[in-house]
Formats: structure tokens, C-alpha cells, sequence
């Protein structure tokens, strides 16, 4: 066995707010890798993960329907956005940070790797602006 | 025939543009969602200074956009946008209205979403107990700065009922909104619950524009094509509440298994128990079929019946928040930063001001991700320090900033750089107390005026 990150699996995350509550989607692309999040990415993993960010408990839920999970951040934006002093108050970068978790994967899916964006045409743009 | 709802808005601060996509590409209700949490702290902050404020500003703009088509029989708007003053907004758009020389629309307004005048009273009723920290009302730090419950859609049912063109309500729940014409229009019964959750679901999909078509998507982002021209959902809904996800052809943009399953979950709790006013929706019963070519089917939604409660949000001061930035760059960027966070701190405790709250922020090194970042040996070519602070006062906070700036020629660390014009004006904070209403206290005064434009 080895491990890789979320993101190198391909999966996908939003993040939103409610109160000082975060809450963090996490989408698998296959039934394989959603269930190896579901057994690897308990909420006691992501609790640990954001300790010192987040301070209150941390909830699971599961969305088979569109292979996801569901992690609910208690006491996590620093009192909630218009309270916040933080400069992502409304934990809009919190997903981001989540799939930077590491799990354990069988050997075929060691080398797995998110892809590269591809943002040129971003630079032919911005090229015809120099 | 399916009822064509359009998604014209996502939050307070979108673009009145996309509304010409969605009213090219023709929809039967364009469904505006102006409010967010932040959004009701800041039209509390317009209606402090003026009282005939308290909705969103850009109401206007969008009605421009959207009324010829109203006074053509095209469409008919239903907007959230009257915020914490419902009243002046129908105002506003009835203004509208005439100097667009549109008489003959019908306004209706939805109000008694207002706790504000009766909270006392509310709270020996009914509590109203901290949602989350299950703190009692007495600990509230009065005063109350606004106090809402999240109305359900059947006073926009009533409005649309009695006639009307352009609906404008307070604090409706987001999805409601999308929801009540799509009760209207089918005549669905407040106990199929399957139906309403099916609404709802829809109406949660198209409440935040552009994030199910594309907008704030976590992989394949770049692959979104025309991303400077993505366009506003729509959703068609056939009365056994089955629903195509679709979005205009004309623009860019992308509707996806991905890009709606993306959105399904955003702002959501336990996703087999969505609590909407009128439904408790099941969005793990959904279905979703790609049909390919931007388009998306949603079958099969479950939902089981509504409490007996509203949502409430009330808000409180909660002290004055202050905020500078300073840029270093290589070498020993990040242990500049570091050493310029604790000078700041240490002269302002000389200088005798208080702070109750500090944040410190590393631009470039662990900012966002905090303990999620692994630790690197790294240099990093530059960072930014941010750092922000709360005190009990508007005075002290701006003084704290001051405190930053002679810290350009008298800090140690050489190639500060980067304050602009110095620190931001203070700004004032707010706490939030989310709490639950019984729906008998709240009904009775919820009351639908209806005026047609002359």
C-alpha cells in the first residue's frame, strides 16, 4: 500500500458557509475511489487534518447518489463571515485545503496524478494585453 | 409542458447581465436570490444610516434588464432583493417601472419575515434558543441589529395568485423562491411532499448563478469554455416535478453531471434531511442523467414533511474589525513577515491600545490552509503579511493600524513594501445567532400588498 493525496485521486470539492459552520463536499469520479474516501476520510481524519483551524466537532454524511461526502466543520470561520477577522471568512478555500489529505491506495492507483490546468489560452489573452 | 424557471442571480454583487441571456433564451419566472448571511450584516449597516434602505442597491439594475420582458407577457420576476426592507424595495421597483414607462405591472410585496418589532415577546414563546451553541436568548447581546425568519414560498404563491408581475419579498429561503411559482403553476399541494422537495432541490441547484453551470468548480476549470461569458441556469420543470438543468446555447459555460452535483451539496448539512420552510428535501434521492450538450435530467427527488419551525437569523454588534498588509520579498521573507507580526503587536500594547482579537496571516506561506499546508523548507519568493484585529471601538481599531506605518523606515527587516495607502477604515462586526421560530408565530403576520403600477 501507499498514499496519495485527494487531489492526485481526481477528486473534486466545494466548500460554503452557514453561521460559523463550514461545510465540504468531496466527489469521487468512480465507485472505486469513493469507496476508498469512504473508509479513509472519517470525520475523526478530518478533524485531525484542520486541527488548529477548526475547533469544534466535525460530521459526516454520505450523498451515494452522486458519490460524495459531506464533512460539517462546526466552529470553523473564526465566528462566522460578517464576524470573522480571517481573510477567507466564508471558508471558500477550505475544500482546497482537504484534498491535500493523504490516504492509503492500492498499487494501481500509486501514481495516479491530478493534472496539469492547461491555461493557455489565459497567456494568449493576457499576451494580446502586453 | 415544463415551467422554464430561470436563475438569474446568486448573490448580492452578480451581474444583471446574465439576465439578458436567460430572458433571450426564454424563461416563464426569472428567480432573483440576493441574500446571503454577510448580505443581511450589510444592508443592516445601509438601513443604520439610512432608513429607507435595507435592500439591495442593484434591484434597479436588474429590473431594467428584466421588465420590458415582464410588460411583454415574457417572464415575471420574483426577487429576495427586499432584504431588511422589503417596503422600500417594492418602492424602488415600482419607480422603476414608471420611468422605464411601464405602467400597468403589478407589485406585490411579501412582508412579516420582520422579528425586530416583537423579539421579546418571541422569545418567551418560543425561545429562541442559539442554534448552535444551544445558548438561551437572555445571553443574546442585545440589541437585536436585524432579526429574520427564512419565509417558505407560500406567500409568493399568493402574490403570484393574485396577479402578479414581479414578486419582491424579505427573507425568503433561497430555494423557496424557486419553488412557489413551480407550486403556482402546477397547483402542487403543500403535502406532496415528493413535489416540493423536488422544487426545492431545483430552486437550490439555480440559487447560486453560475456554480452549477460551471462557475467555482474544484477540477477541469479550465476546460470551461468562454469562462468570461458564463451564462445563468434554467431549470424545466414538468409537474411530476422531473427537471432538465439547461442553460442558455448562446453563451459559455458548461451544465455537467460534475458541474450540478457540484452545487447540490453547496451550504448543505445533513443531505438526506435538506430543512427548507416547506419541505424536508432527501437530495440523496436524486437522480442525474447526462444527456450530454449542457443538459442535465434530475429525477426521483423524495421528500418527507416540513417542520414545524422557521429558520431565524438574528444579528449583534460584535466589536469593530481592523485590517493592513506588507509585502517582503527574498531573502528571509517569511521570517520578516513573521518578526514585523510580533513589532506591530508590541508596539501597539506600548502605544496603550487595546485589542481583544488578533489574526495574522502569511500571504505565500500557510494563509488560507493553516495546519493543512506541509511544512516546507522552501524559500518562498515573497510574502505578504496580514494582519487583522478586533476592538471594542471605531477610534482605537483605526489607531491600531497607525501603528504599522512608521514601521517603513523604523522596522528592522529590510524591503517592506506593499502597504498602498495603508490600512483599510475600520469596519464593524457582526454576530450572528441562528435560531428556529414556531410557524404559528410567524404566520399569522406574514401579509402579501399588491399594487399595480399607474
Amino acid at each position: 500500500m501507499t498514499s496519495r493525496r485527494l487531489h492526485d485521486l481526481g477528486c473534486g470539492y466545494r466548500s460554503g458557509d452557514k453561521g460559523d459552520i463550514s461545510n465540504i463536499a468531496l466527489f469521487a469520479d468512480d465507485t472505486e475511489v469513493y469507496e476508498l474516501i469512504r473508509a479513509a476520510v472519517t470525520a475523526e481524519r478530518v478533524k485531525a487534518h484542520f486541527a488548529g483551524l477548526v475547533h469544534g466537532p466535525v460530521e459526516r454524511y454520505e450523498a451515494p447518489n452522486v458519490l460524495a461526502l459531506n464533512f460539517v466543520l462546526h466552529d470553523a470561520l473564526g465566528g462566522g463571515a460578517p464576524r470573522s477577522l480571517r481573510a477567507d471568512n466564508l471558508g471558500k478555500t477550505l475544500g482546497g485545503a482537504l484534498v491535500r489529505l493523504e490516504i492509503e491506495v492500492p498499487e494501481h492507483l500509486a501514481h495516479r496524478e491530478a493534472p496539469t490546468p492547461d491555461v493557455r489560452w489565459a497567456l494568449t489573452i493576457l499576451d494580446r494585453l502586453a | 409542458m415544463g415551467v422554464r424557471i430561470g436563475g438569474g442571480q446568486g448573490f448580492y454583487g452578480d451581474t444583471p447581465r446574465a439576465v439578458e441571456g436567460l430572458l433571450e433564451a426564454g424563461v416563464d419566472y426569472l428567480c432573483l436570490e440576493a441574500l446571503a448571511e454577510l448580505t443581511l450584516a450589510i444592508l443592516q449597516k445601509d438601513r443604520q444610516k439610512d432608513e429607507t434602505r435595507g435592500y439591495t442597491k442593484d434591484l434597479p439594475a436588474y429590473l431594467r434588464a428584466a421588465l420590458p420582458a415582464v410588460a411583454a407577457g415574457r417572464t415575471k420576476v420574483i426577487t429576495n432583493a427586499g432584504g431588511i426592507n422589503p417596503a422600500s424595495a417594492a418602492r424602488a421597483a415600482i419607480d422603476t417601472a414608471r420611468e422605464l414607462g411601464l405602467s400597468g405591472l403589478t407589485v406585490a410585496t411579501v412582508l412579516g419575515d420582520d422579528l425586530m418589532p416583537r423579539l421579546d415577546e418571541l422569545a418567551s414563546a418560543t425561545g429562541l434558543t442559539h442554534l448552535e451553541s444551544g445558548a438561551p436568548y437572555g445571553e443574546f447581546p442585545a440589541p437585536a441589529l436585524f432579526a429574520s425568519a427564512y419565509l417558505g414560498a407560500r406567500p409568493i404563491v399568493e402574490a403570484l395568485a393574485a396577479g402578479a408581475d414581479v414578486v419582491i419579498t424579505g427573507r425568503v429561503a433561497d430555494a423557496a423562491l424557486f419553488l412557489a411559482p413551480l407550486v403556482h403553476e402546477h397547483g402542487w399541494a403543500w403535502d406532496d411532499w415528493d413535489r416540493l422537495a423536488a422544487g426545492t432541490l431545483v430552486g437550490h441547484l439555480l440559487e447560486c448563478s453560475g456554480q452549477s453551470v460551471g462557475g467555482n468548480l474544484s477540477r477541469d476549470w479550465w476546460t470551461i469554455p468562454r469562462p468570461w461569458d458564463l451564462p445563468y441556469p434554467i431549470g424545466e420543470v414538468e409537474a411530476d416535478g422531473t427537471t432538465l438543468i439547461t442553460k442558455p446555447e448562446s453563451s459559455g459555460g458548461r451544465v455537467s453531471f460534475d458541474t450540478v452535483r457540484h452545487q447540490l451539496l453547496y451550504e448543505v448539512h445533513d443531505p438526506t434531511a435538506y430543512l427548507a420552510p416547506d419541505v424536508v428535501a432527501d437530495f440523496t434521492s436524486a437522480e442525474f442523467t447526462d444527456e450530454g450538450d449542457d443538459r442535465v435530467r434530475v429525477t426521483g427527488v423524495r421528500g418527507q414533511p416540513a417542520t414545524s419551525t422557521y429558520k431565524a437569523l438574528l444579528a449583534h454588534h460584535a466589536g469593530w474589525a481592523g485590517e493592513t498588509r506588507v509585502a517582503f520579498s527574498w531573502p528571509d521573507a517569511r521570517e520578516k513577515a513573521t518578526a514585523t507580526a510580533a513589532i506591530f503587536a508590541e508596539r501597539v500594547r506600548l502605544a496603550g491600545l487595546a485589542v481583544a482579537e488578533w489574526c495574522f496571516e502569511l500571504w505565500g506561506v500557510d494563509a488560507l490552509g493553516g495546519p493543512t499546508v506541509p511544512p516546507t523548507t522552501a524559500e518562498p519568493p515573497e510574502v505578504v503579511l496580514r494582519a487583522a484585529w478586533r476592538c471594542d471601538d471605531a477610534r482605537t481599531t483605526a489607531l491600531v493600524g497607525r501603528e504599522m506605518v512608521p514601521l517603513t523606515l523604523s522596522g528592522p527587516a529590510a524591503g517592506m513594501t506593499g502597504m498602498g495607502r495603508g490600512g483599510s477604515s475600520p469596519s464593524e462586526l457582526l454576530g450572528l445567532w441562528p435560531t428556529l421560530i414556531d410557524k404559528d408565530l410567524v404566520d399569522p403576520r406574514v401579509t402579501v400588498a399588491v399594487e399595480t403600477v399607474r
